[in-house]
């Protein structure tokens, strides 16, 4: 076998010398790898965008009253914090960046099965991102919707809705496209020997999650066109007052948006399911199980949507049924949560920062989950609807959740992708930083919805306003969490150390090439004949690594 | 694309080049993946159809009235026979009769541009009888005639868009065949866009029935 | 690739597809010619399995997936059964609001 030595560096996809130079060598790279850094670097100007309008409508949230925006430029901040965060960073999210970057790696392929599409996907990203940011500034003034871009309002407002529409639309097919080349990524290139049950779990929940994609967001693709063609044509769909019915626009506005939910939990427990068994230096209890239990969350969140809908006017009928419905949903979930503990359990856990990470994320994810009981249940969530306890509720599961694995995923896969370390004490002194202000800022809302403090006011009574005031510093807490977070990860990347090709003793195929990966990943096809969590060779790795792969038989 | 590697081994033909690997296989798999998207995007339109027809059983009837029945039949076997000489086409490559191939393609898209013409006619004839989107007629008729007038126009309109963009991947594929860029060999592209072109069928013939046959 | 592709294909005759073709106009002609009967409220659900029919044979034979891989049709009937599970969950709604 032609395995290179460690210390022999092949040149890296970094610098590699392509047909174009510079920047174009960039945004017209077809490279799986390169495109996956496209849009980690777009995804974390546009998080930065959406935080800085989350920090300026917490200062207004300081006293009742105006602070510093008035009530119509609130009302167009909570819409674009939304419409940033979800469209334009969670739900391309962990699979944009490493979905993109790890899912051929860990399949053992060189490139996903389309990689001109997925340069294509990103170009459609940008697009509608830049829709979304322009319409801030053109006449007639920000859309003041709120995200959902709930009709008749949706269809009546002065403001500039179509074109953060279009923007979203676009969004949607970059998001279709993505899916639909991991799936066939999925069922085509895997590396000889790698089956079905062979591959790492995050190419399981990237797979179930493609799969949502493909099958949820042309539903949401056809509501936001008959909205934009009902704006420009004034044609009887969704306005009542041409008989249309709103509700079915909220059907359909859900049977997208709340699989969306699971488009960006499910990577994120993938990348749980990854860190775990690293860290706790044994496989990860319950492989099938957890394997199973993504596709479940796919199948069934996907028929859970209207629990968003328990006080909109539809029937009893359905409302008794969603509320059902929504509680089996927490089944497939608790399986992986009870799974990641076992792996811990009797595993030599090595304490790093992406293991802090997924802990912040079993709390913070368990509080979010556990609300969201509450919310599904009928009863209870006709009196909390609509108040800061969904907010928190949703901030718990997708901050918590989803963004807070984004940062864990960073700190387990950054080494890899540029071959070099960050401090691990500062990132987790930024970590308990981001947890402390995560709590204050979130928990407050708990309890102010829970008091009847309604979402998405510009001003409130004065009882409210000593929860509203700590909350608001929790807030700064955080962004001061997160600074630090960034700016030790920036650091590392330019400045670090050199992390070696497997710094956390990691057992899936990404760790067993040079890190960073060569253009082609591989400097051959492997052949895989372990399970991808096998760590009986992976306590002297530096010496066992390539036999694990190529005579993994011997064992 | 691949540079030089000293002492690797080959690898498999199809892996070798990670930006240009041919997989018909895949290739089509990709098509499907995307052709359900566009089924569900005309199902959320079909959902819509279907609460709406409940609500207002009585004016749709009313309203389809105005629909030219002769109309939509004839541009149903147009469509159909427009997808016959897509998959003929596909036959014909696949035996390498280019020419024949060619020619069907040729038919296909003057059948689908037949179909537009008569949508033509049929959407003007609605127009000039003062029905159209946002018409002071159609805004004093009843909600649920404004609602499946709605319907109608989104429908057909979106289906229209998809004929149109059906024949410019056609013509895409004529120039593609006349370059012998499709062969008896390599025809994925041909099959993918004869499966596009089935959809835009498949999507009409359920409208077909929807629209034009209320009684 | 391509070799292995143009094996597993199955070629379908052009008189197989005349045939399926003269299929679907027979029945654009007979649901065009019962839609004048009254048959009441079942009118609709026989011109819709009219046009089911019609599909099954534009899917099977012009899209040719009766022939391929089992995988495709394995994906085709999860993207209807996401389809149907869409309009009955949204039934329970406008059925009994």
């Amino acid at each position: 076998m032609a395995n290179p030595t460690i210390a022999e560096k092949f040149e890296s996809y970094l610098d590699y010398p392509g047909m174009k130079k510079g920047l174009f060598g960039w945004i017209f790279s077809i490279d799986h790898k390169r495109i996956g850094l496209l849009y980690l670097v777009s995804m974390v100007l546009f998080f930065a965008v959406g935080v800085t309008l989350a920090f300026i409508m917490k200062l207004e949230m300081l006293s009742p009253g105006k602070d510093v925006v008035d009530p119509q430029t609130y009302n167009t901040l909570f819409t674009l914090h939304g419409v940033i965060m979800i469209f334009l960073f969670i739900i391309p999210g962990i699979p944009a960046v490493f979905g993109n970057f790890f899912l051929p790696i860990q399949l053992g392929a060189k490139d996903v099965a389309f990689p001109r599409l997925n340069l294509l996907s990103w170009w459609l990203y940008m697009i509608g991102g830049i829709f979304a940011i322009v319409s801030l500034f053109l006449q007639g003034g920000p859309i003041d919707t709120g995200w959902t871009f709930y009709v008749p309002y949706s269809i009546r407002t002065t403001t500039n809705v179509i074109l953060p529409l279009l923007g979203a639309f676009i969004l949607g097919f970059s998001s279709i496209l993505t899916g639909l080349n991991f799936i066939t990524t999925v069922h085509r290139l895997r590396a000889p020997g790698m089956t079905f049950f062979k591959m790492p779990l995050f190419v399981w929940a990237l797979y179930s999650t493609a799969w949502i994609q493909v099958v949820s967001t042309p539903v949401v693709g056809i509501t936001i066109v008959l909205v934009i063609i009902e704006r420009i044509f004034q044609i009887g769909i969704f306005d009542p007052a041409l008989g249309g019915d709103p509700i079915l626009f909220q059907h359909l506005f859900w049977i997208y948006s709340h699989p969306a939910v699971y488009i960006m939990i499910l990577p994120a427990m993938g990348v749980v399911s990854e860190i775990l068994p690293t860290f706790a230096k044994r496989t990860i209890f319950g492989y099938k199980a957890i394997a199973y239990s993504s596709l479940a969350i796919a199948f069934i969140g996907y028929f859970v949507w209207a629990h968003h809908m328990f006080t909109s006017g539809m029937s009893d009928t359905s409302r008794m049924i969603f509320s059902l419905l929504t509680f089996v949903v927490a089944i497939p979930s608790g399986v992986k949560v009870f799974n990641w503990i076992a792996t811990l359990y009797k595993g030599s856990i090595d304490l790093r920062p992406p293991l802090v990470y997924v802990m912040l994320f079993i709390f913070l994810f368990s509080i979010g989950g556990l609300t969201g009981l509450i919310l599904g249940s009928l009863a209870t969530d006709v009196h909390i609807h609509d108040t800061y306890f969904v907010v928190a509720h949703f901030h718990y599961v997708m901050f918590g959740g989803t963004i807070i694995i984004l940062f864990g995923a960073l700190h387990y896969w950054l080494p890899k992708m540029f071959g070099r370390m960050y401090n691990e004490k500062v990132a987790n002194i930024a970590a308990g930083i981001i947890f402390v202000g995560f709590n204050i800022l979130y928990f407050t809302m708990f309890i102010l919805g829970y008091q009847g403090m309604p979402r998405r006011y510009w001003s409130y009574l004065p009882e409210y306003q000593t929860l509203h005031i700590i909350s608001t510093v929790g807030s700064w807490i955080l962004i001061l969490g997160m600074i630090v977070m960034f700016w030790n990860l920036i650091y590392g990347v330019l400045k670090g150390k050199s992390a070696g090709d497997n710094p956390w003793g990691g057992t899936t195929l990404e760790w067993q090439i040079q890190s960073p990966p060569i253009m082609e990943n591989f400097h051959e096809i492997p052949t895989i004949t372990h399970e991808p969590y096998y760590h009986a060779a992976a306590i002297n790795t530096e010496d066992n690594k390539h036999k694990k792969i190529d005579e993994g038989e011997n064992e | 694309m691949s540079k030089p590697n000293e002492g690797v081994e080959k690898v498999p033909l199809h892996l070798a080049d990670p930006h240009h690997h041919k997989d018909a296989i895949g290739a089509k798999m990709g098509m499907w993946l995307f052709l359900f998207t566009e089924l569900l995007l005309f199902g959320g339109l079909f959902l819509l159809y279907m609460a709406y027809r409940l609500q207002y059983t009585q004016d749709f009837v009313i309203a389809a009235k105005e629909l030219n029945l002769m109309m939509g039949t004839i541009n149903t076997i147009v469509l159909l026979t427009s997808s016959l000489t897509m998959a003929l086409s596909i036959a014909a490559i696949q035996r390498n009769k280019k020419t024949l191939a060619i020619w069907m393609l040729v038919v296909t898209v003057a059948f689908a541009l037949a179909f537009m013409v008569i949508k033509y006619f049929e959407w003007t004839a609605k127009i000039h009888h003062g029905i159209y989107p946002g018409s002071p007629d159609l805004l004093n008729m009843p909600n649920g005639e404004i609602i499946f007038y709605g319907m109608y126009y989104s429908m057909t309109g979106l289906h229209a868009l998809h004929v149109i963009i059906g024949v410019v991947i056609i013509l895409f594929m004529l120039v593609f065949l006349i370059r012998d860029k499709i062969t008896q060999h390599d025809y994925i592209k041909l099959e993918n866009a004869g499966l596009y072109w089935h959809l835009v069928d498949l999507i009409w013939i359920f409208l077909y029935p929807l629209f034009y046959l209320i009684h | 690739m391509t070799d292995n592709h143009n094996k597993e294909h199955h070629l379908i005759g052009y008189g197989t597809y005349f045939m399926i073709w003269l299929s679907l106009i027979s029945l654009t002609v007979l649901t065009v010619s019962i839609a004048g009967v009254n048959f009441g409220s079942i009118a609709l659900l026989i011109a819709l399995l009219i046009a089911a029919i019609k599909s099954g044979l534009v899917i099977n034979y012009f899209m040719h997936i009766k022939f391929d891989d089992i995988i495709f049709k394995i994906f085709f009937l999860v993207a209807m059964a996401t389809l149907f599970a869409i309009f009955v969950l949204t039934s329970f709604d406008i059925f009994f609001r």
